[in-house]
């Protein structure tokens, strides 16, 4: 019955494919941290990087892309419940004691 | 009850409400959970992190070349998991148990690298009282390396129940389950390494 909501998971070909390209973004993290052009850029490009080697752990290796939604849905509810949570205490917490900061 | 009639009694999932695996929906949640504490310590590391106090700066002493290493290796840690359980999936235990020590080698080489960096910046002069920085620094990232070493546990404990015969085929959803928890650690490692280590 669970195999009625999956879908077949990666062969390990993909995989390796998959590893490959985080090894490539991770360099390139890296060498984007040394060019002083990039500077004003660094942290949206950083964070863009980090979110694509996010998605292809969560998707490929942890079958998230392959699963059942349920999983996802538990997965991303606790992210967003962090990001919101953290991201409204930072802002109040900086607002509030601005010498701290 | 005859012999055949336990082994289908262990084989066979019982149904449930959702019709997925119960321990695979209660890991989901567990690890949904686990963004919130690691979300409260990034976030204390994110507010304290230019309180330095008399102590060395972030920059002063973070060695990014030699962390990036660390990440690539935690991240390759994830390749080896997953051919871990494809191998099993497939009934290839001699693969399994070199995929899973791997994993487990590839997680001590990692914490290896942080025992030497929180050795180096105790040298330089950054301890967990130093300043409110490195307090927030050594416990984001010790709490990181002791679920790291959780999971090496855990994987040596499943190689061992291979070599033992206790892991056949049809438990596949135990190697599963140590493999999400060994991806959630490393997702958790690129978002520190990038946020903490690489964002000035």
């Amino acid at each position: 019955m669970a195999q009625a909501h999956e879908h077949k998971h990666p062969g390990e070909k993909e995989y390796i494919k998959i590893a490959v390209i985080l090894a490539v973004i991770t360099a390139l993290e890296v060498a984007v941290y040394y060019i002083e052009s990039l500077r004003p850029l660094l942290v949206p490009v950083l964070l863009s990087m980090a979110f694509v080697k996010f998605v292809l752990v969560a998707g490929w290796f942890m079958h998230l892309k392959f699963d059942s939604r349920i999983f996802r849905r538990l997965f991303i509810v606790g992210i967003v419940t962090a990001l919101g949570v953290f991201t409204i205490l930072l802002v109040t917490l900086l607002v509030a004691f601005p010498a701290h900061s | 009850m005859t012999t055949a009639d336990v082994t289908t009694a262990h084989t066979e999932e019982h149904p449930t409400y959702t019709g997925l695996n119960n321990v695979k929906m209660a890991m989901w949640a567990f690890l949904g959970s686990e963004w919130l504490f690691f979300g409260s310590l990034i976030s204390t590391y994110l507010l304290f992190k230019n309180r330095t106090g008399s102590g060395p700066k972030p920059q002063e002493i973070y060695d990014i070349p030699f962390t990036s290493v660390s990440s690539f290796v935690l991240l390759m840690s994830s390749l080896t998991m997953v051919l871990a359980l494809a191998a099993i999936q497939r009934g290839d235990h001699k693969k399994l148990r070199v995929w899973l020590v791997a994993t487990a080698l590839l997680g001590c080489i990692f914490i290896g690298g942080q025992i030497f960096e929180f050795t180096t910046f105790v040298h330089e002069g950054l301890t967990l009282k130093t300043s409110p920085f490195g307090s927030a620094f050594f416990v984001l990232t010790g709490f990181h390396g002791a679920h790291v070493t959780i999971g090496i546990l855990m994987l040596l404990s499943l190689a061992g129940m291979s070599s033992l015969g206790k892991l056949p085929q049809r438990d596949a959803n135990k190697v599963e389950m140590v493999g999400l928890y060994w991806h959630f650690v490393d997702i958790v490692w690129i978002v520190i390494f990038t946020v903490v280590y690489l964002i000035p």
